[in-house]
């Protein structure tokens, strides 16, 4: 076995046992689709803490983290992390208790038959459906391609024997690898597995035992790397020497800069490079890099925003359900911040020490370096050993699948309780069926989403954020429905239709998330979209006959 | 109780904007964390002591008389 080949066994070793959890769970499956679906609602407080946290956290908690920190310093942690500590854990406690409370009375399973019966519209279904599909597929493409190219760079030189490398540039292939397309089918495969035999307990399990293992090896990788650079003192002094002002959000016209000049002395000669070329042989033009402008107050605030996500996520929604109680839900609500805290902040430290580590001379990452994703990878695989570049590994797709396997499990739920069941089949289907559908519709969906994976489409990681602001856009709507007695069904359908007409005109001034850094009026999308949902939805509603008394009734007496 | 939990999960979210640290990369915290992040980390161990208390003194009334109904089999179950 040659060196490179220990990650591979890692990462087959680490995949296995997920196997084993996912037929452990079947042992404890009753048939009923109230347990494939929901656990029979009966998912305790460690499960549910561990199901929600490690559903929200995707891989971008721990490679995105870094690589935003080593592109942007330290602020990010206050524009994405800390927020999120306080807004994800309000939705659970002030959105998920209610909805809990609701499925559990009416035997809800899916957002949209909450959504059915509050807003008195059997149609409103059918509009939210695309919707919510349309934004949770990127999600799930970033998730698959995110861990085909994972593997693929990992495994480099693992299996000269039987794979041959291909392309040239930074998205060449090395010769060994394990291609995108088998590594992104064996993760697919591993996910349906436990998904299609346990449903929400398998991902639940999972899910609990991927988030302790991505924490677990994010918090080893922090300490190694530290030691690697000579100690934690030592590694932020030297970003303090050459890059203070990534540990600041805002850029002094004293500030060295080394890594940006470093940056552009690698740029111009790329450029020189290139324009030597003969027109006929020259590839695209290198791009240009972006002098460090600092984050401004207002983006910083408009950040609050994005974590309101959370209240609208399909997958989420199901997870809520599945608790055994409402005071199941304390510990999640409790913990949430400072799990997030545990897991961003040595990532934040790492990637801000990325941007001016210098060992024997030369800088760890070195300049013209354009790719923040790979940073903690590269850091990795520089300073530490192959067994821990495998565990990493194995940490960044514990991350990747305990976000996938809800994701999966949501949209194949709703096709088949809200679409197959209610609208074709009129509520007829047998509890058997449901869970027959279910499973089918899981297998369809995890078939869909390998094949646009395999297509790569360009454009999918810029849309990340998009979807959060589509999903966070949504949010006055599950507001409204739990606690203002006076939304109307109108006032449901202006805010959901403004939503997606706001939604689709910026994305089409960000010139379709070609500008990555797109602002408008300094702010994230976000803030334009979601004022003019609530505006939408308030005033519509005003305008319009309120709820039937039994709806009100349904919703709103305490009894 | 419920408003001054509230007030100080809202006076949480105003100090989240701390433009006093912005500008600041020489204070460390523990000789190694920057105070732009260390600020921020103690804002998410605040918020799970404010949400701590939020669950204990905020606690929805109508939550607990569901569970009891849901002890005594009176709850709805279609799925």
């Amino acid at each position: 076995m040659n060196t490179e080949q220990i990650p591979v066994w890692i990462i087959l070793g680490y995949l296995s046992l997920l196997l084993i959890l996912g037929l452990t769970s079947l042992r404890f499956f009753r048939g009923t689709a109230a347990d494939y679906f929901l656990a029979s609602r009966g998912i305790g407080s460690f499960l549910l803490v561990m199901s929600l946290f490690g559903t929200t956290m995707t891989a971008f908690a721990l490679i995105g983290s870094t690589g935003e920190s080593f592109k942007a310093g330290i602020g990010v942690y206050g524009l994405m992390a800390s927020w999120s500590g306080i807004i994800h854990s309000a939705c659970f406690f002030l959105v998920g208790i209610k909805l809990w409370s609701f499925g559990k009375r009416h035997g809800y399973v899916t957002q949209i038959q909450f959504f059915r019966d509050r807003f008195e519209s059997n149609t409103i279904g059918l509009i939210l459906f695309p919707i919510l599909v349309g934004l949770v597929i990127p999600y799930l493409l970033i998730g698959v391609m995110g861990a085909g190219v994972t593997i693929e760079k990992v495994t480099a030189g693992a299996f000269p024997d039987l794979f041959a490398g291909h392309g040239s540039g930074p998205t060449a292939v090395k010769p060994g690898s394990i291609p995108y397309w088998l590594g992104s089918a064996v993760i697919c495969i591993v996910v349906l597995i436990y998904v299609f035999l346990g449903g929400v307990r398998g991902a639940a399990w999972a899910n609990a035992f991927q988030t302790i293992v991505f924490m677990i090896l994010g918090l080893v990788t922090f300490v190694v790397i530290a030691d690697k650079l000579g100690g934690v003192a030592n590694a932020t002094k030297m970003v303090q020497e050459h890059n203070p002002h990534k540990l600041r959000r805002s850029v002094r016209p004293d500030d060295p800069l080394t890594r940006y000049h470093g940056d552009v002395a690698v740029y111009e000669k790329k450029l020189a490079k290139w324009q030597a070329a003969p027109e006929a042989k020259r590839g695209p033009k290198p791009r240009e890099v972006r002098k460090p402008d600092g984050i401004s107050y207002l983006h910083f605030l408009s950040y609050l925003f994005i974590p309101l996500s959370v209240g609208m996520f399909p997958h989420l929604f199901q997870h809520w359900l599945t608790a055994k109680s409402a005071k199941t839900f304390r510990l999640a609500v409790v913990l949430h911040p400072f799990l997030i805290m545990v897991v961003w902040v040595p990532c934040v430290l790492v990637g801000a020490w990325a941007t001016s580590a210098v060992i024997d001379g030369s800088p760890v990452i070195p300049y013209g370096f354009s790719n923040p994703n790979a940073v903690l990878g590269l850091l990795v695989k520089k300073l530490t050993t192959p067994v821990l570049s495998g565990f990493l590994t194995a940490g960044i797709l514990a991350a990747i699948m305990s976000s996938l396997d809800s994701q999966f499990l949501c949209i194949g739920s709703i096709f088949a309780n809200d679409i197959v069941a209610h609208y074709i089949s009129r509520d007829r289907l047998t509890d058997r069926q449901r869970v027959v559908y279910g499973r089918l519709f899981v297998v369809f969906i995890v078939l869909v989403t390998y094949l646009l994976a395999l297509t790569r489409p360009g454009g999918v990681f810029t849309l990340g954020v998009w979807c959060f602001s589509g999903f966070a856009s949504l949010f006055p709507l599950v507001f409204a429905a739990v606690y203002w007695k006076r939304a109307t069904k109108a006032g449901a359908y202006a805010s959901i239709l403004t939503t997606a007409a706001v939604w689709v005109w910026l994305f089409a001034k960000s010139g379709y998330g070609a500008n990555r850094e797109f602002l408008y009026h300094d702010m994230m999308p976000v803030a334009t979209i979601i004022t003019a949902s609530t505006v939408a939805l308030v005033v519509v509603s005003l305008m319009t006959r309120p709820p039937s008394p039994k709806t009100v009734e349904k919703f709103f007496n305490k009894a | 109780m419920n408003y001054l939990i509230y007030g100080l999960i809202v006076l949480l979210a105003i100090l989240h904007q701390d433009f006093w640290w912005w500008d600041d990369s020489e204070t460390l915290v523990f000789g190694f964390i920057p105070i732009g992040l260390a600020y921020h980390a103690g804002v998410s161990l605040v918020a799970s002591v404010l949400w701590a208390l939020a669950v204990k003194f905020c606690w929805p009334s109508d939550i607990d008389e569901l569970e009891t109904e849901s002890a005594t089999g009176q709850t709805g179950e279609h799925a």
